[in-house]
């Protein structure tokens, strides 16, 4: 196979492998979980290989049937494109390890279907950080969000309900997003990203071109749950089959932030974001701010582990909007780093509550009363997890707060820096409760008569290895920075 | 006032759309019912898709079918016809409205099974 | 100054928290499970004095970990102030690590298993603090110190253990978030870089005195394990943990590394000249002077030994600050001085009030009565412990308090001198009544007395050295003396 294409092999493996996986996984579960580990295996190797290629080479384009752009699909490899897939395959990877654990137990007899949408939902993330076209990255962004409506269906109880409220503000989200799109071809006649940006400057549209930048924020934001626009996500995400909420939680939020900067950079420009409306650009600040403070309080209302995390995802989406409009490098940085460690901190929290559920039926705070002595090994990855997400050096939380909060100093906007110094304070209240909970037991009862119930390997290994990443990535954030997000930097910073 | 007026007539096409869109709106944030919803949310998706498709139009023009001979010897003339592309771009906003409304409609068949309605108010009490 | 460029200093840092592992794994032979303990401690004690010989002689050692931030790598730099700690650090763990196994195993505590190994956790923790090469680093490491001390905190997991341990986080963690956080990342944003340099790396940078004193006070508060008031409040909660874990985390290790961590920042952060020069030395001073004679009263109401002695502590790191916070030669000599004299007086004492609960199960003053009588040596060693403490000769706290009493007198601030003698004078009113309690007051009940012999060997010896320790430092303080020096005066 040649290495140029090698792009096409990683989002094409998890495609294909989803029909056979619907197919074959009829007739055999053995299939299902070949298919599935094989393919995202495959695509975790071919998508470091691209990296390795980016970093060497530099960043290419690829024209999807040899159609030129602008009249053909565009796909854009440069380094946060080839980052942003090693990301997505590697958390899928160990995702379904532990999925494919936990649906065998919520969803019996469904597992093919289960992971054909599975499947089906990586390969269009994978597509949506590809396209280099504004009309394609709708259609994939639509396509994420009908597997991801009807993997969320698959829930017990209000599941479908849940995911019935989030059909809807997903749609409202993608519309405006295609309508912004849609004001941007009637000005410039082309849907092409690199086209449209090159065409833009020359404009004199200004109020169309501002309703048309509108439409796609609000649109994607929607999509990202940016706070106050947040409302459907902790119940969708806390109600999701627990397989589908190891994949959707990491991934959906930081890859519709990807989005974000795509459409800021690669269609608009930093001229005209930051410098001719500076207005907007603090305003925007101001908005992930609040979000970061409410959503943070809003988590310590919880009582349930998943629905806290879920609130926390939303905090964390002010973090990275937040990052991403401070107009200076140091934010950008940030916001790109911290969407490479959310999605792993994320990762490693949502393996842990699924290893404990796994176990224990519930992750009602109550019911986590002596988990230290009964899953040791989950509970030491679930620290590390939560030390991340407070910023304990040096797990790779510490890191991109460190980014952001100096991006914040830099750019004078105390109240975000203070909102993010709020939010790592509540995150180790959150998470400390947690750990108390766990390291602590009912009155009368005594570590000596609670039995060591650990999760099962298949739902360990993922967890640690995440939770060792963490520092990993953490110690290595440097060369991290210096190598491939500089460079992924978008012109101009 | 007449200015406006002109306005308004001249643009027809996306006035029509504006409203269509605002009941499609209205329908999803306002309306109780869940298939109310539904539909609200594909008069929303018919506006965008209308906002579209009439931007392609071109008066007197023809629908983009030409004769391979004539396009040889003289070329297209772009006036002449409609713009396709807006066309093409909306046949695959149509398949992704219609698999969306697919999916919620299952899943309003799984809601109908499991309370039995489809008033959100009587859901929630339901549901205490 | 010579730097050399060794994996020496990571590996003294690292090799307690290896020894976690097989601690961890040796959980059922708790013989073999112990010996790791002790065989980490000295190979702890052994690198660290290998080291010893070149930073003496005005070199130091160096080891990058990773570059994590443009200018700012996770380094590990020896120099004569972190040796100076470390060298306090390693050489008390081996006497804690015998301790504890004295104390756990008589009174039969639960999970010694953990126990031990969040020790290990923590002890590498605190060489990772001393040997910090710039405040990232150092800052790392003071994080690990606070959350691997949590599980030694709240050991006895009943209701009163988890109130402390949450009063330790916030504390803790809300101020090193708080406060110490944004105060690096603002020095960031202005040098670039957060090395700890001679003289300051922000001397120079042009910072408005405002500015200064801002980061001054953030980083003064941010590191609240130094106990100044009013974050102070978690020292004396964290006494519910074994006695143990307060002798050394409570009486060395911890606290220390929250008052090492402002020398640092002090000397080698902001600069002592530059605070000088925008007069800011009396911020510090007033916090600390406050806290010392706050801290001095409250102690004389306690009746719980270890409370008694966690408020003492609280004061008397106050006095490594207050000498810091002087500005001058002696007075910064005087305050890095006390970080030992103090922590071998106070490890003493509480190995003393520890042994006092094994051998006789009694925490409180009042019912001690008598007791220096049946148990003379752990007495006798209360006493020098004590003196160390008040700092009157022949003991090593007389060393320390003396320069801070000269670098008061030198820079003309009498209030100071006048803080100083009131507080020793309160010190002695709260140590030397029990000695003498225990030595003449007649039993209150002698029944109750009856059969209460000395601690057992494990507890006994290490309490006797460290009291002895204490005294030799009177006579012998060359090497803390002569690194002090290097560390201020390079």
């Amino acid at each position: 196979m040649s290495a140029s294409n090698l792009h096409m092999y990683v989002m094409a493996a998890p495609l294909l492998s989803a029909f056979f996986v619907n197919l074959l996984g009829r007739m055999s579960k053995a299939w299902v979980s070949g298919l599935t580990l094989g393919s995202l295996a495959f695509s975790s190797v071919a998508s470091l290989l691209l990296l390795g290629k980016v970093m060497s080479s530099g960043g290419f384009s690829y024209t999807v049937g040899n159609w030129v752009p602008p009249f053909g699909i565009e796909l854009i490899v440069d380094h946060l494109s080839a980052l942003m897939l090693v990301l997505i395959s590697v958390v899928a990877l160990f995702a379904s390890i532990s999925a494919l654990k936990s649906v065998e137990r919520e969803l019996p007899g469904r597992e093919h279907l289960f992971f054909t949408l599975y499947l089906i939902l990586i390969a269009g993330l994978m597509g949506l950080v590809l396209t280099g076209d504004a009309f394609n990255l709708y259609v994939l962004l639509e396509i994420t969000s009908i597997t991801t409506y009807g993997l969320i269906a698959m829930g017990r109880g209000r599941a479908p309900l849940a995911s019935f409220n989030y059909i809807i503000m997903g749609s409202i989200g993608a519309c405006f997003y295609l309508l912004g799109v849609g004001y941007l071809y009637l000005m410039t006649g082309t849907l092409n990203m690199a086209d449209i940006a090159s065409i833009l400057p020359q404009m004199d549209g200004g109020a169309a071109i501002a309703t048309a930048l509108a439409f796609m924020l609000v649109g994607l934001w929607i999509k990202m749950a940016l706070f106050p626009l947040h409302g459907w996500l902790p119940n969708a995400y806390s109600l999701a089959p627990t397989g589908a909420g190891l994949i959707v939680a990491p991934l959906m939020t930081k890859v519709t932030i990807y989005l974000m900067l795509r459409v800021m950079f690669s269609i608009f420009s930093p001229d005209y974001l930051f410098i001719a409306n500076p207005l907007v650009q603090s305003g925007i600040v101001w908005v992930a701010a609040l979000a970061i403070v409410c959503a943070s309080s809003l988590a310590l209302a919880q009582r349930n582990l998943k629905r806290m995390l879920t609130y926390i995802i939303v905090a964390e989406v002010g973090y990275m909007v937040g990052g991403a409009w401070l107009a200076n490098s140091i934010g950008m940085t940030g916001a790109v780093l911290h969407i490479v460690n959310d999605a792993l901190m994320t990762l490693c929290l949502f393996l842990a509550a699924a290893a404990i559920l796994y176990r224990t039926g519930s992750l009602d705070f109550i019911h986590l009363q002596g988990i230290f002595r009964k899953m040791p090994i989950t509970m030491a990855a679930f620290t590390v997890g939560a030390f991340a997400m407070i910023g304990v050096p040096p797990t790779a939380g510490f890191f991109s707060k460190w980014y952001l909060i100096l991006g914040g100093i830099e750019a004078g906007q105390w109240a975000y820096v203070i909102a993010l110094l709020f939010s790592s304070l509540v995150n180790a209240v959150l998470f400390f409760r947690i750990i108390e909970i766990g390291y602590f037991f009912k009155e009368g009862e005594h570590h000596d008569h609670t039995p060591r119930n650990e999760a099962p390997l298949a739902m360990q290994v993922p967890l640690v290895i995440t939770a060792v990443a963490l520092i990993v990535i953490g110690l290595g954030s440097g060369p991290l920075v210096e190598h491939i997000i500089k460079l992924a930097l978008p012109a101009g910073f | 006032m007449d200015g406006t007026l002109g306005i308004i007539v001249a643009k027809y096409n996306y006035w029509i759309y504006v409203i269509l869109m605002m009941i499609g709106f209205y329908a999803m944030i306002g309306k109780r019912n869940l298939v109310k919803k539904l539909i609200g949310m594909n008069i929303f998706q018919t506006a965008i898709i209308l906002m579209f498709v009439s931007s392609g139009v071109k008066h007197g023009a023809q629908i983009p079918i030409l004769n391979k001979y004539e396009v040889i010897k003289h070329g297209v003339d772009a006036t002449g016809v409609v713009n396709p592309l807006p066309h093409v771009l909306m046949l695959t906003a149509i398949v992704v409205s219609v698999s969306i409304t697919g999916v919620a409609l299952a899943i309003l068949l799984r809601i109908y099974r499991q309370y039995g309605t489809l008033e959100e108010d009587e859901i929630l009490e339901k549901l205490g | 100054m010579s730097i050399q460029t060794s994996i020496w200093p990571l590996v003294a840092v690292l090799v307690s928290l290896l020894g976690a592992i097989p601690i961890m794994l040796s959980d059922r032979n708790p013989n073999l499970r112990e010996s790791w303990t002790l065989v980490a401690a000295l190979t702890k004690i052994a690198i660290v004095l290998s080291l010893l010989p070149h930073v003496l002689a005005g070199g130091g050692w160096e080891f990058v970990i990773a570059q994590v931030v443009p200018g700012v790598p996770l380094v590990l730099r020896v120099d004569a102030m972190g040796m100076f700690f470390a060298l306090v650090a390693s050489i008390l763990w081996f006497f804690t690590s015998l301790y504890s196994i004295g104390y756990m195993r008589t009174l039969g505590e639960h999970a010694q298993t953990r126990y031990f190994a969040s020790f290990a956790v923590a002890i590498s923790a605190t060489l990772g603090v001393a040997f910090a090469g710039n405040l990232l680093t150092m800052y790392l490491f003071y994080e690990v110190l606070s959350l691997s001390t949590y599980p030694l905190v709240t050991h006895e997991q009943n209701a009163e253990a988890r109130k402390s341990g949450r009063k330790y986080l916030t504390y803790i963690l809300g101020t090193s978030i708080g406060l110490a956080l944004p105060a690096m990342l603002i020095v960031y944003s202005i040098t670039g870089n957060l090395d700890f340099q001679d003289g300051g790396v922000m001397a120079g940078s042009g910072a408005s005195p405002e500015l200064l004193a801002l980061v001054l006070v953030l980083f003064l508060f941010g590191f609240a394990k130094s106990g100044v008031m009013p974050f102070h409040g978690w020292l004396p909660a964290a006494m519910v943990a074994p006695t143990p874990v307060s002798s050394f985390l409570h009486g060395v290790a911890v606290v220390k590394a929250g008052a090492f961590s402002i020398l640092r920042v002090i000397f080698h952060i902001l600069g002592p000249e530059q605070l000088a020069t925008a007069n800011l030395g009396w911020i510090v001073c007033t916090v600390a002077a406050v806290t010392i004679l706050i801290a001095s009263l409250v102690a004389l109401t306690q009746d719980n030994l270890k409370r008694r002695l966690a408020y003492s502590t609280i004061g008397q790191l106050s006095y490594m600050i207050l000498g810091a916070g002087m500005l001058s030669a002696a007075g910064m000599t005087g305050g890095l001085l006390h970080i030992a004299m103090h922590a071998f007086g106070k490890i003493t004492l509480f190995f003393c009030a520890g042994a006092i609960y094994v051998a006789a199960g009694k925490k409180y003053i009042s019912q001690m009565d008598g007791l220096g009588r049946r148990m003379p040596i752990t007495y006798l060693a209360f006493m020098l412990g004590s003196i160390s403490i008040i700092g009157m000769p022949p003991l090593g706290g007389f060393i320390s308090k003396w320069n801070l009493v000269l670098g008061a007198v030198n820079s003309d601030q009498m209030i100071l001198l006048l803080v100083l003698l009131i507080s020793s004078l309160l010190n002695a009113a709260y140590f030397l009544p029990i000695v003498y309690r225990g030595f003449f007051a007649k039993a209150a009940d002698p029944v109750y007395e009856e059969g209460i012999k000395e601690a057992p060997l494990f507890c006994l010896v290490p309490l006797s050295v460290t009291a002895s320790a204490s005294l030799a430092l009177f006579f012998y303080p060359d090497i803390f003396v002569t690194l002090a020096q290097l560390a201020l005066f390079p």
